[in-house]
Parts: structure tokens; sequence; C-alpha cells
């Protein structure tokens, strides 16, 4: 183990496995680019045995697992895919900061096949780092489909480190690259690494520098990869150099610097030419070999036209797999698990004698609780299925790529599409899917900018509350709260474009992935990791909430009415007269923010009457205009608990997520007040 | 900086044809990270879209790449031999 400035590894504490007695312990650092099936190895390697967390004091998820083979246990982290190790992301940081402090006993580069050269750019990046190397030269049933035929045996020679050519989908290599592993760590594969070339304008000044920071580099820096990285101009590297070296050596230094400021350049150029010379020598490329399948698809996929025509029919087809599959279980959970649940529970409390307090705790609060967390659960996993069988294939960039045209208008990233359609089913998935954008400021305005669309719970309190105020009308006026949403949203997107970021045009660089036969070990446990988190993450808050709640509406009177509940609403109800609200649909919208189809419970209740009788009964008592007032509200409304839970988990800050619920707080009720005065009827 | 007669940004470049790249414009952080996706002095890109509005779409080293126009415009280039 290496001892200086360890990183702390966890935020949340790692399951720790002890070694069976004689089994040897292996550190393993899993690198490589993104789209290169890394993380189905990955997944094949670990398996179930997966820990997902961040890394610490970043919104970065860290992925570790282990892996028994033989006679050695390997504790195997997955570090950032990236597409090299400069300091100009925190992914890329992470993954260098890890291979340098940690020294894992091996690294295991995976690399596609069939986009080698663009791939081994990050080998020749780790060759420079300390740990010994193992290439996985993954994808090798696509690359020979392409047309491409690899010489393996010419390749590990050219390189000086092992190689092996898999194909993770298909569990091929998997064993192959398990024992070079344990073959390099052993030292009984041999490894000589070739270091990429530097052009010969360089090679001086990269010698000097080496000179003048001999013994100044403090342990685990490798002084040769500080040298290079400070000639390409890594503003981190840089930075520690200047706290190591006394000012005389530093002016030693950036003097010789100066006047080399594009050798990143020159350096990236020369790693480039020699990966051109060991492909050369390694690979018979396609002359003019058939058209590709990528190709094909994307003949259409991409084109300007009917790549949107294909896009709306996917994703038509995920919102209806969504629904089809989705709902009739949401709903079997919700009136039989559920609901018998609460029977149960209330007859077993009645037949003990516990007070009736308890019996409303135990059913209303947490049975209740439970429910509204599980009866997310099934939408959520069809939909995070689908999502990942497309992400899986390749199809989702293609999705990102026609949606960037309509996207960055409002300050948003192609990306934010994806993510953004997401919310129509559940605003909670949206939140937390929103992690595909890498740029910041792009993810934290889609997080933003989420609860504009309208969920499934809103579109049921729609579809019961506007026949009630508008009759025949109904479906016209459902639409147009539809559309005001998305209308809203679009302007309040452009708004934040050009106020806070001038209108500064968000730089779009993104890798179309060629397509390739779906993993569905890597989908299934994508779609567990998630819906795991949603649950440790968005469940705990919600339950939590709904119990809060529920006291708040049983006490002191033992009803909701006398609550504490009706009293904040009797208290907000001059706030909510500007709207022609009277103290009980304030309270309504209340406890929507438990979540959104409490609003109609919660009128039942308060106007006393059953769903059934509460429209006729809405329906007099209360004028159209106010209704209207009071569904604009409810579409603008706070986002739900369980958004606002997956909110302050994205968005890393309590004060941001506090910002976001009083906008949208303040935002609803100016709707509502300003829709109030000027209803025309 | 004085830019040669024959050179033009990888915007003018029309689907379907190839290109060598020759030089890279902008911010360290910029060239930084288009060079690790290839595009460096002397690579052979291929434009595969380039349609009136939003991105195009460049295959480099057997990946394809979407670039913003902005980030396109910063690509010179010269028409391959």
């Amino acid at each position: 183990m290496n001892s200086h400035q360890p990183l702390k590894v966890e935020e949340v504490p790692e399951i720790t496995v002890k070694p069976r007695a004689g089994e040897k312990v292996l550190r393993v650092a899993l690198a490589g680019q993104p789209n290169v099936g890394k993380s189905t190895v990955f997944n094949m390697l670990t398996g179930l045995s997966q820990h997902v967390g961040n890394w610490p004091g970043k919104t970065v998820e860290k992925k570790s697992g282990r892996c028994r083979y033989g006679n050695y246990l390997m504790h195997i982290v997955d570090l950032p895919g990236t597409y090299s190790l400069t300091a100009n992301s925190i992914e890329e940081r992470i993954a260098r900061d890890y291979i340098v402090k940690e020294r894992p006993d091996v690294v295991v580069a995976i690399v596609n096949a069939a986009t080698l050269e663009r791939s081994l750019y990050l080998v020749a990046e780790l060759l420079l780092l300390p740990s010994p190397v193992v290439l996985g030269l993954n994808m090798m049933d696509v690359a020979e489909q392409q047309g491409y035929r690899i010489d393996v045996q010419i390749l590990q020679a050219k390189l000086g480190i092992p190689v092996v050519p898999m194909v993770a989908s298909k569990n091929q290599g998997v064993k192959e690259l398990l024992e070079a592993v344990i073959g390099l760590a052993e030292g009984i594969v041999p490894y000589n690494p070739r270091q990429p070339e530097i052009k010969e304008a360089h090679k001086p000044i990269l010698e000097k520098l080496r000179e003048l920071m001999d013994g100044l580099i403090p342990e685990p820096y490798p002084l040769d990869w500080v040298a290079i990285k400070l000639l390409e101009g890594d503003s981190e590297v840089t930075e520690l150099v200047k706290g190591w070296v006394d000012k005389d050596k530093w002016g030693e230094i950036s003097a010789l610097l100066k006047g080399h400021e594009d050798a990143i350049l020159d350096i990236a150029g020369g790693r480039y030419e020699w990966i051109r010379k060991l492909v050369r020598a390694a690979v018979e490329e396609p002359r003019m070999g058939p058209v590709s399948l990528t190709e094909r698809l994307d003949r259409v996929a991409t084109h300007p036209f009917w790549g949107l025509v294909v896009m709306a029919l996917v994703l038509g087809a995920i919102f209806w797999l969504t629904y089809t599959i989705g709902s009739p279980i949401q709903s079997w959970l919700e009136e039989s698990v559920i609901a018998s649940l609460a029977n149960l529970a209330s007859s077993w409390l009645s037949f003990l004698g516990a007070p009736a307090w308890l019996n409303g705790l135990m059913v209303d609060g947490i049975i209740g609780g439970i429910g509204t967390v599980l009866s997310f659960f099934p939408i959520l996993a069809v939909f995070f299925a689908v999502f990942g069988l497309l992400e899986d294939v390749g199809y989702l960039a293609r999705a990102a790529y026609v949606m960037d045209r309509f996207m960055h208008w409002m300050g948003l990233h192609g990306k934010s599409f994806l993510p953004l359609f997401l919310g129509f089913g559940c605003n909670v998935p949206a939140v937390l899917g929103s992690r595909i954008i890498e740029e910041k400021r792009a993810r934290l305005l889609t997080i933003f900018l989420t609860p504009f669309i309208p969920c499934s719970a809103r579109m049921a309190v729609l579809v019961f509350l506007t026949p009630v105020f508008f009759g025949e009308r109904a479906s016209l006026v459902s639409w147009g709260l539809i559309l005001l949403n998305l209308a809203i949203l679009a302007l309040v997107g452009k708004a934040m474009n050009s106020l806070l970021f001038k209108g500064e045009r968000l730089p779009f660089i993104m890798e179309l992935p060629l397509y390739h036969y779906p993993n569905f070990r890597t989908i299934g446990l994508e779609v567990w990791h998630r819906l795991s988190s949603f649950l440790r993450k968005a469940g705990t808050v919600i339950l939590a909430v709904s119990v809060v709640v529920w006291a708040l509406s049983y006490w002191p009177t033992g009803s909701i009415e006398g609550s504490f509940l009706a009293k904040l609403g009797v208290i907000l109800e001059p706030l909510g007269r500007l709207a022609g609200l009277d103290s009980r649909m304030v309270v309504a919208l209340l406890t929507s923010f438990v979540a959104k189809e409490n609003a109609v419970a919660t009128l039942g209740v308060l106007y006393g009457a059953g769903e059934e009788a509460l429209a006729s009964v809405l329906g007099k008592a209360v004028p159209p205009r106010v209704g209207f007032a009071f569904l604009v509200m409810e579409m603008l409304f706070i986002p739900c608990v369980a958004t606002v839970s997956a909110m302050r988990q994205e968005l890393g800050s309590w004060r941001w997520t506090f910002l976001v619920i009083g906008f949208y707080l303040a935002l609803s009720f100016a709707a509502g007040i300003l829709v109030y005065h000027v209803f025309p009827f | 900086m004085e830019t040669a007669n024959s050179l033009k940004t990888l915007i003018e470049v029309k689907a379907g044809e190839k290109a060598i790249v020759k030089e890279l414009r902008g911010g360290r952080g910029f060239v930084a990270r288009v060079a690790s996706l290839g595009l460096v002095p002397g690579a052979e890109v291929e434009v595969i879209r380039n349609p009136q509005h939003g991105p195009i779409i460049i295959r480099i080293k057997g990946s394809y790449l979407a670039l913003g126009r902005g980030e396109a415009a910063k690509v010179l280039v010269e028409d391959s031999a």
C-alpha cells in the first residue's frame, strides 16, 4: 500500500472482504475511454459484488467491486471513462490521481478494437504512469465485422505489454485477462513498455525540465510524467510544481516553457504518430469494405428530417412500453399489495387496542409512504430498462444529436433532451438521468427545468379536475395547461441562458458510438443500480416526509380539518385569496408536495366528499376561474418530495435545492394570481 | 495568425468529402480535448453530415464525432489529395 497522501476511498463505507486463508490480494484499476465496453468488462468481472458510491467530494460515480480467481482476491476500481488524462475535467483528474496516488498493482486498459487508434491514445498516457498496464482489446467482433484484422502478437510485441483479445459482451477473453493481470502482478509475464515518442523539437526542453526538477518532485509523483504534463501546459501540475520549487527555480522553468504554449498539440500529435506506427504494423485495415452497419443505420438515424421521425417513433415506443407494462403493475401494487397491507395492519392494530393515532401513523404515514415509493418502481424499472437498451446499442447519442439544434436555443445540450423526455413519466428519473450531460452548466439547467415537464401524477390530477371545472372543454384545457408548462420551460430556459450565460454557446463535442449488440447483463445491472439508488436516496426522504405530513394533518385534533396543516392553510389563505383560492385549496396544494396525486385526495377530505362525490361538490363550490388558477398552480407548484430529494442529490447542495423550491413556489403563485385576474369568464 | 489561402474550416467541407487537419484554434482546453479525440494536425477527417443548422458529424480514426458548428469552425483543414 502506498502511504503518501492516500485518497479517502469512499464516503459510504465499502464492504471490505477479508481474503481467505492463503489468498493473495491484488488491487486492479480499470481504465478506458467511453464506448469501449469498459462497464461490460467491469460487470463481467465483479457481477453483484459491486459497490456504487461517489468519488470523495465529487458527484462523479465511483464503482468498485471484487473478483475471486484462483488463489487471488482482486479489488477492482472502475475509473471514470475518459479520452485522455489532462486536468480539463474532474473525471480525468480522478482517474490519474487514483493511479498516481494509490498505485494499483495493475491497470487494465480497455480499448475498442474497432476504433483502435483513437482508444490507444489513453493507453499512451497510461504508460507514463507508474502502474503496469494490461491491454484488453475489446469488441473484437465489431472490429472483424468492420473488416479489421488485428495481429495480437505483433501488437503485443510492439507495445511491450500483455494484450488480450476480448468480446466482453459474450464473456470471451475475460479469463485470459485475469490470467494476464496475475501474471503481470507476479512478474511472470514480460513487461517492457515502449514509451510514446516525443517530437525532436521538444526533447531538449523535456530533458532540461527533468534536470531542473530532479530531486524536487515529492513522492508519489513520477518525474517524467510531471515534466511532460508541465510541457503540455497542464493547469493542475503547473500549480503543484509552483508549490514544490522555490521562486528562482520556477523562474527558470517558466522561462523554458515560454514559447511552447502549443506543445500540447505536438505531444498529442506525437502520441498519434506512435500509435499509427503500431497500428500499421499490427492491423490490416479494410480496403473499401462493405458499408458498415453504423453507416447504414445512420443514413436514417442522423438525417436532419428522418432522424427526427425515427426519434419520435422510438420515444413514442418507450412511452408506450413503459405505460403498457408498468401501469398495470403499478395499480396492482397500489390496489392489492399496499391496500391489503394497510387493511391488515389496521385490523391488527385495532385488535391489539392501539390508539387511533398509532393506527393513522402506521396506515396513512408509514404504509402510505412506502406505497408511494413502491408505486414508482414498475414505471421506473421499465423506463430504465428500455432506456438502458437504447443506450447500450448506441442509439441515444443519435437522439441527442438530432435534438441539439432545438435544445441549444434554451442553453441546454442535445443530451438534455433525454432526461427531460423521461420527465413525462416521472421527474425523479429525469433528474437522476441528467448525469449523462458532462457540461456542468447544461446539467444544472436541465435539472432546474425538469419540474416543468408534467409528470404522469400531474396528468392524473388534470384528468380528474378539468371535467369538474370545464365540462366539455376539459381536454382542450388540459392540453392548454400542458403546452403552457412546456412554453414556460422554453421561456425560462431561454431567459436563464441569456441572463446567466449571456447566450454563450455551449460546446458540443460528442462521440457517436458504433452500433453493437446489447449486453443484457450490463443493462440489467444498470437498471438495478438506478433503482436501488432511487430507493436509498429518494425512498427514505419520501417516507420521512410522508410521516411528517401525516402528523401535521392529524394533530392536534385528530382530523385534518382542525390540524396544524389546516391552520397553515388558514395562515396562507390571504396569499391564496390573491389567486382566488380558499384555505382548503391551499392545503391541497401543500399536500401535493408529498406526491402530486395527493391534491385530489386532500380536496376530497376537506370538502367532505369522497372522490366520486367530489366532482359535483367542487363543481358547485368553485367557479371555473378559481379552478383554472388552481390547476395552473398545481402544474407549476414545487416539485414533489421525491424529485426534490433527487435534486438535492444531483445538485449536491441544499442551498441550490431551496432556491429551486423558492423559484417554483413564487412562479406558481405569481402565475395563479395572474391567471385569476386576467381570466375572461 | 495568418492563414494560407488553401485552408478552410471544417464547416466548409461538404458531406462525403475528406480533408486533412492543419490547425486548431481556440483555448488550450479546447485544443487538448479535440486532440485527445484524434483531431491533430495531419489527421484525415471525413465529413459525414453537414446540415444547414446544428452540429456536423465527422469520421476520424474510425470513430464518429458530432461537433457543434462553433467547434467545427475552429478546426482548419486542407483538401485531402
